[in-house]
């Protein structure tokens, strides 16, 4: 009792101890880098418009996405975007390019371990969560609106 | 054990060679002149970066069994341990060479482990010649205890830089060098930090327990050595230790120092300091043992502190539990 005690005492000491996060910079910094990768998807989006006058709206984003998704594992690949990641926290975590990024990361780091146990079983340990939470989000979501629509 | 704990070594076994290597970002850091190899990058010519690590270890072995001027026939064992799984660095280093293999793991306090037991090996008269080599990298401990390297996320404050480097020593019962007069072996100590990032609050306990157990059974206290010096505790640990030995009555003063907080310069970048089983080796195996050859010290206490966490233990919500050695080298 005494220990659980002085653990607690412990613990509170030392979280008045820990240096903090500022958060307006870094809200600030993630902003502005979420928010220039936004502006160069859309960027994307209508040059694909541009070219292929005839492209459907949904296909140019797909492909919009492909683009990002590419260049953000290139960017992994090249040791860029943990550069960028450091910097700019949130902002380029949330956007499809942090999906890459913690897809293509685990990839490069475990090549060692050959293509099998190496890359293809490691490459989602960041991602996985990711893809299961979507994927039973969306079912569920689908199973709504399809009570939804029996009204 | 005559005292708790303690053992106070009677016939006085020296280090009589010392050595350390480092990485490319620890050699551009405070220690970084006092290495004896500083590699080119963190690859050092291998494939991987596991292979880098046990490589560094050779490296260690060789080179201080060279500069101890003996040959690899005269060990009678070797004493080490890394962070890896199954500490397969130092024991796949040990392969390459034909003395007896002790493994040992303390995690960041293995230096001062190795070097305790194998001072009363050597005292008993057990031994001759026992080497003793820690080391760790960077980039296998992030892989294992951490995230992917090139994964875009940032460090908590509280985190730490796990160093790339290697020390290794060799002791002996005759010879010239600095001695080893007495060992205090730590006990593990958890006082409920469950935070992985905060390594520094949850050793800090241990590093505590130990230092007051061994002020106490040696007569010490901190004004009698010229440096008293904690592993890799970094910049929030060392302060929460000496609040915490304030509370006891001793004050460290300006004789103390924490070897992951004095390793990088500022602008590295590294948070609250280095970390890892080559912060407290490659300081001692370099800078410290450089300095008792200068004169500049008569009587330092070496205590590295390690977090004995494994990633199951700290997903299944375990807290992190601290072990600290101290060992006291005088000239």
């Amino acid at each position: 009792m005494e220990d659980k005690q002085r653990n607690l005492q412990y613990n509170r000491y030392v979280n008045s101890k820990i240096p903090k996060t500022h958060p307006w910079p870094t809200l600030f910094y993630s902003f502005i880098v979420g928010g220039l990768i936004c502006v160069l998807g859309q960027g994307i989006n209508d040059i694909i418009m541009v070219l292929f006058p005839y492209m459907s709206q949904a296909s140019a984003w797909a492909i919009t996405l492909i683009v990002l998704i590419f260049l953000a594992s290139f960017l992994t690949g090249l040791g860029i975007y943990d550069q960028i990641g450091k910097f700019a926290g949130g902002g380029s975590i949330v956007p499809i390019t942090g999906f890459s990024n913690s897809i293509a990361s685990p990839s490069i780091e475990f090549k060692s371990e050959g293509i099998i146990y190496g890359i293809c079983v490691k490459m989602f340990t960041i991602a996985g969560p990711v893809i299961v939470f979507g994927t039973v989000s969306s079912v569920l979501v689908g199973f709504i609106y399809w009570i939804i629509g029996m009204f | 054990m005559e005292r708790e704990q303690t053992i106070i070594l009677k016939n006085k076994p020296k280090i009589v060679g010392f050595y350390a290597i480092a990485g490319p970002k620890e050699g551009k850091g405070n220690f970084g002149p006092y290495f004896d190899y500083v590699m080119k990058n963190d690859h050092f010519g291998e494939d991987t970066f596991e292979k880098a690590e046990r490589k560094m270890m050779e490296t260690a072995l060789s080179g201080v069994i060279e500069k101890s001027k003996l040959t690899a026939k005269e060990i009678d064992l070797m004493i080490g341990g890394d962070l890896l799984n199954q500490i397969i660095s130092s024991s796949y280093a040990a392969r390459a060479f034909e003395f007896p293999f002790i493994g040992v793991y303390g995690a960041c306090s293995t230096m001062a482990e190795s070097m305790a037991v194998g001072s009363v090996l050597i005292d008993g008269g057990y031994c001759k010649h026992i080497v003793c080599c820690t080391g760790s990298h960077f980039s296998t401990a992030e892989r294992q205890y951490r995230f992917p390297l090139e994964l875009g996320n940032q460090r908590p404050p509280t985190s730490q830089w796990t160093v790339t480097g290697a020390g290794a020593c060799v002791l002996s019962k005759e010879g010239d060098g600095p001695h080893i007069s007495s060992v205090t072996f730590g006990k593990v100590v958890d006082w409920g930090i469950g935070d992985v990032n905060d390594m520094g609050a949850a050793m800090a306990p241990a590093a505590r327990d130990t230092m007051l157990n061994h002020f106490k059974n040696t007569n010490t206290k901190p004004e009698d050595y010229d440096l008293i010096v904690t592993g890799d505790l970094g910049k929030l640990g060392a302060e929460i230790l000496v609040d915490l030995m304030e509370e006891e009555g001793y004050k460290l003063g300006v004789n103390y120092g924490d070897c992951g907080q004095m390793y990088f310069k500022y602008n590295q970048n590294t948070l609250c300091g280095g970390s890892g089983a080559g912060c407290s080796a490659t300081v001692l195996n370099s800078y410290i043992l450089k300095k008792f050859k200068e004169g500049q010290y008569k009587k330092v206490l070496f205590m590295p502190t390690g977090a004995l966490l494994s990633t199951t233990s700290s997903q299944q919500g375990d807290t992190v539990p601290g072990v600290c050695h101290a060992i006291v080298i005088e000239a």
